[in-house]
C-alpha cells in the first residue's frame, strides 16, 4: 500500500508536459525536414488540372535535362496565393496566363492582341517585381461562351453577337469568378449588350452535367477543357474580340534565371510546342479519365523528343498529388494520412505548449484576462483561405505556414477552456489551501491546475477535431495532407477521389479524440473519478 | 507561536473598534471589539449579514479591515507575513473543502508539508490525528474526500486544522452543511476534543443552540457589532438589548436542548 504523501501524481503530470513537449519536437523536426540539397527549384501550380500538369511537365523537364532537384508545390489557391509566392520566393517558377496577369495582377484594361499583351506584362512585370515571361507555350486558354449542338442549330447561333438576340430566354451558368471579373460577365453584358433570363454562379465541372441534363443552356468554358471533345457543344465565337489573350507561359523569377540559365534553355524547348488541340487531348487525360500528371507530361514530353524524368522519384516532398493523385491505392492514402496526422499533432502540441501556460498567467491576471482571451478569438473568425494568405509572404509555401495557421487555430479552445478551468477548480478546496497557508503560486499549481485537467483537455480534444478539418486546407498551400485528394475530387467531381480523403480524415478525428481521451483518463486527479 | 515580545498574558485573539467595508460601500463591520482568552472556546453567533464571518477571516487574513486593530496573540496580524500567519492558525470551512485530488492522510499532512517537515515526521502525525477523529489511517488514510461521508471529511478537515498544533482555531459554521444526527455527533466529538487539546478556538455559527453547547462565552453580533459577548447562563438571565431577548425567546426550545444535551455530553 503506498502510503503517506504520495507525489506520484505530480511525476505523472510532469511526465505528461514532457511527452508532449518531446511529441512537438518530433512532429517539427519531421516536419521540416527536407531533402537539403544545396541545388533546390521550387515548381508551382494553381488548383486545377491544367496548372498542375503544365507545373509538372516543367518540374520533369528541368529535372532530366539540368539535373536540379525540383521541389513541387502543387494546388496553390488560385492565382493570388501562386503570385505572391513566386514574389516572396517561396516558389521559383509557375505557369501563368498573360490575360490574368494583365487583369488579375496588374488590375490594367485588356490591351489588345496576344502580343500586345504579352509585352505589356513583360515589361511591367520585370520592372515591378523582378520576374520574367518567358516564351509562350502555344497555346491560349481563354473563357469562351459555349452552348449544345441542338440550340446552335435551332436558333442559329455561330457566335457571342447571335447569341445576345436570343439571351433574354436563355439560362446561363458560369464560374463565380468570371460573373464577377472585368474580363468575364460585366464586360461581356457591356461590350455585347447581352442579358440573361437567367445567371447561376457554378462550379466548373458540375456545369457540363447541368448542360447535358437541360437544365441550363449557356455556359462559360476554357478553351483548351478536355471535355468540350467529349460533350455535343458549340463554342461561340468573340465576334468583337473581347476576351484579352491568355497565352500560357512559364513566370519565373529573374534571380533564378540567373542562377540556373540553363532551366531558359530547358523551356524554350517547350515553348510553342503545346497547341490547344495537345491541351485539350492531355485535360481529357486529367479530367474525364484520372490519369496522373506525372504520367500524361511524361507521355507529352516524350513526343516532344525530351526524356521527362521519373516523377515518382521527387515525389518525397510534401507536393506531390499529380504523382500519387491519380492512384487512389492504401500506400498514397496512408502517406497523406501521415502527413495529415503530423501536421495536426504538431501543431495540437505547439499549441498546448503555449495555450496552457498562457491561462495559467492569465489566472494571475484577471483583469486583462478576458480581452486578451477574446483577442486571440479572433483569429477564430479569420477565413483560412484569407489567414494562408497573410502568411505566405511571411512564412512561404508548405508545411511551415499550414503549421502556423492550425496552431493559431488551436490556441483559443486550449485557452479558453484552460483559463475557465483554472478560474472556476472547486473553490472550497482552494479557499482551504489558500487559508492554510498555500502562497497563489502553490495554489495555482497544486490545486487549480490538476482540478483543471478534465476541462483543459475538454478544450484540447475540441481544438484536435478543429485541427484535423481545418488541416485539409494545407493542400491549398502545398503542404499535403488529406485535402489533396479532397480538394482535386470536388474540382473533378469525383466521389470516389473525395471520399478517398474525406473518411480518412473523419476516421483521424475519431482516432484522435479517442486517444486525447485516453491521455485525459490518464492525467485527471484519481480522487475526481466517480 | 506568540512571538516572545508579545506579553504573556496576551489574549490569544483580539480585535478593537474594526471596521471593513467592502467595495460598493457595504459596510460588513461597524467598530466591532472582541476578546478571546487563550485556550477558550467562543462561538459567534448571528444571523446572515451580521459580519461574524468576516470577523474569523481577520484573523488568518484572508479579509483585511479597513480600521481598528486586529491581534493574534497580541500582536497586529499584518506584522507577521500572511503565508507564515496562515500555517499557524487552524481552519475549517463548511463542507470541509478538502482538495478533492488528494487522499485523506495527504490532506491530512497539508500543513507540515507546506512546513517542511519529513515524510517520517508527517506520517506518525497524520496517524495519530486520523485515530484521533475516529478515522484510522489503515482504512481511511488513502481514500479520497468523495469516497468518505460528509461526517467523516468534517473530521478529516478538523484532524487537518490542527495537524501543525496551532494555538488557534478558526472554525466557519463547520456543521453546517451536516444532517441533523451527524451534527449532533461532531457537536459531541468536539466538546470532547476541545478540552483535551487546551486550544483556542472561535468558531461561528447561526445557530443559537450550537452556540449555547460548544462556547465557553458566546457573541452575538449584529450590523457589524458585537452586541454582548457573555456565558451562556449570563446571556439569558441579563440579555444586553431587546436583540439579544428576542434572540433568546425565539430559539429558547433550542438553547433548552442545548443544555440538556451539554449536561449529558462526555467531557
Amino acid at each position: 500500500m503506498t502510503r503517506g504523501v504520495g507525489r506520484g501524481r505530480h511525476a505523472r503530470l510532469h511526465a505528461a508536459a514532457g511527452l508532449a513537449a518531446g511529441t512537438a519536437t518530433l512532429a517539427l523536426a519531421l516536419l521540416l525536414a527536407s531533402p537539403v540539397a544545396a541545388e533546390t527549384l521550387v515548381v508551382g501550380s494553381k488548383n486545377f488540372e491544367e496548372s498542375r500538369f503544365l507545373a509538372e511537365l516543367f518540374a520533369q523537364a528541368i529535372e532530366s535535362r539540368d539535373g536540379l532537384t525540383v521541389e513541387r508545390r502543387l494546388g496553390l489557391a488560385g492565382t493570388q496565393f501562386c503570385f505572391e509566392a513566386l514574389r516572396t520566393g517561396a516558389i521559383d517558377l509557375y505557369p501563368e496566363y498573360t490575360g490574368t496577369g494583365l487583369v488579375s495582377i496588374l488590375g490594367r484594361e485588356p490591351a489588345g492582341s496576344a502580343a500586345a499583351t504579352l509585352t505589356l506584362v513583360r515589361r511591367e512585370f520585370l520592372a515591378r517585381f523582378d520576374l520574367v515571361w518567358l516564351a509562350p507555350l502555344g497555346f491560349e486558354n481563354s473563357w469562351e461562351l459555349t452552348v449544345p449542338q441542338r440550340l446552335a442549330e435551332a436558333k442559329g447561333l455561330g457566335s457571342i453577337s447571335d447569341l445576345a438576340r436570343v439571351a433574354g430566354r436563355l439560362r446561363a451558368g458560369f464560374d463565380y469568378e468570371f460573373i464577377e471579373r472585368p474580363d468575364g460577365l460585366p464586360g461581356l453584358e457591356r461590350t455585347y449588350g447581352l442579358r440573361f433570363g437567367s445567371v447561376q454562379g457554378m462550379q466548373q465541372a458540375l456545369k457540363y452535367q447541368a448542360l447535358a441534363g437541360g437544365r441550363l443552356d449557356v455556359i462559360d468554358a476554357y478553351t483548351t477543357d478536355g471535355r468540350l471533345l467529349v460533350h455535343d457543344l458549340v463554342v461561340l465565337d468573340d465576334d468583337r474580340g473581347f476576351f484579352p489573350p491568355y497565352e500560357a507561359a512559364p513566370l519565373v523569377r529573374a534571380g533564378t534565371l540567373e542562377r540556373h540559365p540553363g532551366i531558359a534553355v530547358t523551356l524554350a524547348l517547350v515553348a510553342g510546342a503545346l497547341d490547344g488541340d495537345v491541351m485539350r487531348a492531355a485535360n481529357l487525360r486529367l479530367q474525364e479519365h484520372g490519369e496522373p500528371e506525372a504520367a500524361v507530361a511524361r507521355d507529352v514530353l516524350r513526343s516532344l523528343g525530351i526524356d521527362g524524368s521519373d516523377g515518382e522519384d521527387t515525389l518525397a516532398t510534401a507536393s506531390g498529388a499529380g504523382a500519387r493523385g491519380g492512384g487512389l491505392d492504401a500506400a498514397a492514402i496512408l502517406e497523406l494520412t501521415g502527413e495529415h496526422l503530423a501536421l495536426s499533432l504538431g501543431a495540437l502540441a505547439v499549441g498546448i505548449a503555449v495555450a496552457v501556460p498562457l491561462g495559467l498567467l492569465l489566472e494571475r491576471r484577471r483583469g486583462s484576462a478576458e480581452a486578451i482571451i477574446r483577442l486571440i478569438g479572433t483569429s477564430q473568425t479569420i477565413p483560412s483561405l484569407a489567414l494562408l494568405g497573410f502568411l505566405i509572404p511571411l512564412l512561404g509555401v508548405g508545411v511551415l505556414p499550414s503549421l502556423v495557421a492550425l496552431w493559431l487555430y488551436s490556441l483559443f479552445p486550449i485557452l479558453r477552456a484552460t483559463f475557465s478551468g483554472v478560474r472556476d477548480a472547486d473553490p472550497g478546496a482552494v479557499e482551504a489551501a489558500t487559508a492554510l497557508g498555500m502562497t497563489d503560486g502553490q495554489v495555482l499549481r497544486r490545486v487549480r491546475l490538476p482540478l483543471a485537467v478534465p476541462a483543459i483537455m475538454a478544450g484540447v480534444r475540441t481544438a484536435g477535431v478543429i485541427i484535423i478539418g481545418t488541416a485539409t486546407l494545407a493542400a491549398f498551400i502545398g503542404a499535403g495532407g488529406l485535402g489533396e485528394p479532397i480538394i482535386a475530387g470536388v474540382q473533378l467531381l469525383d466521389t470516389r477521389r473525395i471520399l478517398s480523403g474525406a473518411i480518412p480524415a473523419a476516421l483521424l478525428a475519431i482516432a484522435v479524440d479517442a486517444g486525447l481521451g485516453a491521455l485525459e483518463r490518464a492525467l485527471a486527479p484519481r480522487g475526481l473519478r466517480p | 507561536m506568540p512571538s516572545p515580545s508579545a506579553p504573556a498574558a496576551a489574549p490569544a485573539l483580539e480585535v478593537r473598534q474594526v471596521s471593513k467595508v467592502f467595495g460598493g460601500g457595504v459596510a460588513a463591520l461597524d467598530g466591532a471589539s472582541l476578546t478571546v482568552e487563550r485556550g477558550e472556546t467562543v462561538v459567534i453567533v448571528g444571523e446572515s449579514g451580521s459580519g461574524k464571518t468576516t470577523l474569523l477571516r481577520l484573523f488568518n487574513r484572508l479579509e483585511v479591515a479597513t480600521s481598528g486593530e486586529v491581534l493574534l496573540g497580541g500582536e497586529p496580524v499584518e506584522a507577521s507575513d500572511p503565508i507564515a500567519l496562515r500555517r499557524r492558525v487552524g481552519y475549517v470551512q463548511q463542507e470541509g473543502g478538502l482538495l478533492p485530488h488528494w487522499t485523506v492522510e495527504r490532506n491530512v499532512a497539508l500543513v507540515p508539508e507546506l512546513l517542511g517537515w519529513g515524510v517520517e515526521r508527517r506520517r506518525a502525525r497524520t496517524d495519530e490525528l486520523l485515530e484521533l477523529v475516529g478515522l484510522p489511517a489503515a482504512t481511511y488514510g488513502p481514500r479520497y474526500p468523495r469516497q468518505i461521508s460528509g461526517g467523516q471529511r468534517q473530521r478529516v478537515a478538523f484532524a487537518r486544522a490542527i495537524a501543525a498544533d496551532p494555538d488557534v482555531v478558526l472554525l466557519d459554521e463547520p456543521f453546517g452543511a451536516l444532517d441533523a444526527i451527524t451534527r449532533f455527533e461532531l457537536q459531541n466529538e468536539f466538546l470532547a476534543l476541545k478540552g483535551r487539546l487546551g486550544k483556542t478556538f472561535l468558531l461561528v455559527t447561526h445557530d443559537l443552540g450550537e452556540a449555547f453547547r460548544l462556547g465557553d462565552r458566546i457573541a452575538v453580533m449584529r450590523s457589524g457589532r458585537v452586541l454582548q459577548v457573555a456565558r451562556g447562563d449570563e446571556l439569558e438571565r441579563s440579555p444586553a438589548d431587546g436583540y439579544v431577548e428576542r434572540l433568546l425567546e425565539i430559539t429558547s426550545g433550542a438553547v433548552a436542548g442545548a443544555r440538556a444535551a451539554r449536561e449529558g455530553a462526555p467531557s
